[in-house]
């Protein structure tokens, strides 16, 4: 058992060759057949997001914000479990397609939903706990997006950067919450990502244990 | 009918389910026109067999606004909460194709003089059947304009002839896990349970539907027989009804039981009470980008607002 993972490990020093491309294609392809949909549904009386198109691709986007805050969530125990160093770079391509889903989702709500109606955008966030929720998250995870570049981590220093990146741990409860929060009854999907996150941070503590005892 | 013989079919070639559905629409159509050569009586929705994509709405408009426009068939066909047959809006259609709604059994009992058992050919029979164009609002912000076909429910409670000590109608849906997979997970209190105040369902609006369009209630739409209250919202209207008992306490109702501060037994459509999670201020109707303002009663403020008056509607919601 052990002798496989060690051989998967020197084998797997190395980035493939089709990973960053493969990586871009499948990230960018919801957001391409989200957009496409949503527009052929308005413009042409198609049905690829159902009838109440606007609330589909609001929830869509939604999910793939989620999607991608657990895939960043999945690199450290995949590098740790597998020895693939290379991946540690991919988070955060993988942390800004999180956040570029984030602002789709916000915009078909904002836009597409409300319309920019200002009057009912700040009622909704000042009445709905599930809106100031996933605003809060939406807030928490701009700093994270501003400080991705590597002028950023030199200027903030290794240690303060990975600090403020935890805040990744906070935003992506707060996701799940406001996911739950979001539906009438029906909690099957939250229930499923907040499974998944229950298990990375399982992972984590778990590590963090070992550390302290050893 | 010339049935040309085709090479087997490469999975590449296999229909569409688009394509699939407005052949089934062709084939309904060109049925009616069929009847319609052998001298049947041809109901109106026929002259559109040439066309065939979208039935005619049929029906006496009630409350309807001058911008009311019927939301297409297949919208309202395939857009449908109905968690018996799944949680989705678009799993009903799927999960309910193979539910058979016949024989169908409407039992009418509790406290009125004539309790009975019927077959559902049987209860339907002494009504005049009516179509209807209502308006819908579902309680989750968004509308259609829906053409029932049905009869009134006040013909039903005059015939079960409720004694004096009724003052509640409560409604159960069939409760049949085999036939309706949803209620085998546990997000709702199966059966499904709906109620109305006596008055309410005296009401001229309360309508018991069959059908829509024109034609039979498909089975994610309630069939064979469900309640529609177009001023209330839409989980009040009860699908596939197998009882209906006249008691003396407000009866329980399955969203009220699964969230009572969201889900009142009221549930009069309301723009001024919000949902606890949201506001009900707006409406997206089906097939419309922008919101429009919801009505008070969902417009049938003239029809129904004397049965509240002097209530509390934020305490009653």
């Amino acid at each position: 058992m052990s002798d496989s993972l060690n051989a998967m490990r020197r084998r797997s020093v190395l980035e493939p060759q089709w990973f960053v491309p493969a990586l871009f294609v499948v990230a960018l392809l919801p957001a391409v057949i989200g957009v496409a949909g949503t527009a052929s549904d308005l413009l042409a009386d198609t049905r690829f997001f159902g009838s109440n198109p606007i609330k589909a691709v609001e929830h869509y986007f939604g999910q793939w914000t989620l999607r991608f805050i657990l895939a960043t969530l999945c690199i450290t125990p995949t590098r740790q479990l597998l020895g693939w160093n290379w991946l540690a770079k991919q988070r955060r391509t993988l942390g800004l397609f999180a956040f570029g889903y984030l602002m789709l989702h916000w915009l078909a709500y904002a836009l597409l939903d409300v319309q920019l109606d200002w009057h009912d955008l700040t009622i909704d966030l000042a009445k709905r706990p599930y809106i100031m929720i996933g605003m809060a998250a939406l807030l928490l995870m701009v700093p994270l997006a501003v400080t991705s570049t590597k002028g950023m981590i030199r200027r903030l220093g290794g240690q303060r950067w990975n600090r403020l990146h935890q805040l990744i741990y906070v935003i992506s409860v707060l996701g799940v919450i406001h996911f739950f929060m979001a539906v009438k009854k029906d909690i099957g999907q939250p229930a499923l990502f907040a499974a998944g996150l229950a298990v990375l941070f399982a992972f984590r503590v778990q590590r963090w244990r070992a550390r302290r005892a050893a | 009918m010339l049935v040309r013989r085709t090479d087997p079919i490469g999975s590449s070639e296999i229909t569409p389910e688009a394509h699939y559905l407005n052949r089934r629409e062709f084939l309904a159509a060109a049925g009616l026109l069929g009847a319609g050569l052998t001298g049947v009586a041809l109901p109106a929705s026929a002259s559109a067999a040439g066309r065939a994509q979208e039935p005619k709405a049929l029906g006496k408009p009630y409350g309807l606004q001058s911008d009311d426009k019927p939301t297409p068939y297949k919208d309202v066909t395939s857009y449908n909460n109905f968690y018996e047959f799944g949680t989705g809006k678009d799993e009903p259609i799927e999960n309910a194709r193979g539910f058979v709604p016949r024989p169908w059994t409407v039992q009418v009992d509790g406290l009125v003089a004539k309790p009975a058992s019927y077959q559902l050919e049987d209860f339907l029979k002494p009504s005049a059947v009516e179509d209807r164009i209502y308006r819908h609002r579902c309680v989750e912000a968004w509308s259609m304009v829906i053409p029932w076909r049905g009869i009134a429910l006040a013909d039903v409670i005059k015939r079960a002839q409720p004694t004096a000590a009724a003052k509640f109608v409560e409604f159960t849906t069939l409760m049949d896990p085999k036939r309706m997979p949803g209620q085998r997970s546990n997000v709702l209190q199966w059966p499904y349970v709906e109620g109305l105040r006596l008055d309410e369902a005296l009401n001229p609006l309360a309508m018991l539907a069959t059908g829509v369009y024109g034609r039979d209630l498909p089975n994610q739409n309630g069939a064979p027989l469900r309640l529609v209250v177009p001023w209330k919202y839409g989980f009040k209207g009860i699908k596939s009804i197998v009882r209906i008992r006249f008691v003396d306490k407000m009866p329980n109702s399955a969203w009220n039981l699964a969230a009572p501060q969201e889900y009142g037994f009221y549930s009069n459509v309301n723009p001024d009470v919000d949902h606890p999670r949201w506001s009900q201020a707006k409406e997206r109707r089906i097939g419309e980008f922008s919101r429009r303002p919801t009505l008070m009663f969902n417009g049938y403020a003239e029809q129904v607002a004397s049965m509240y008056a002097g209530m509390d509607l934020r305490k009653n919601y």
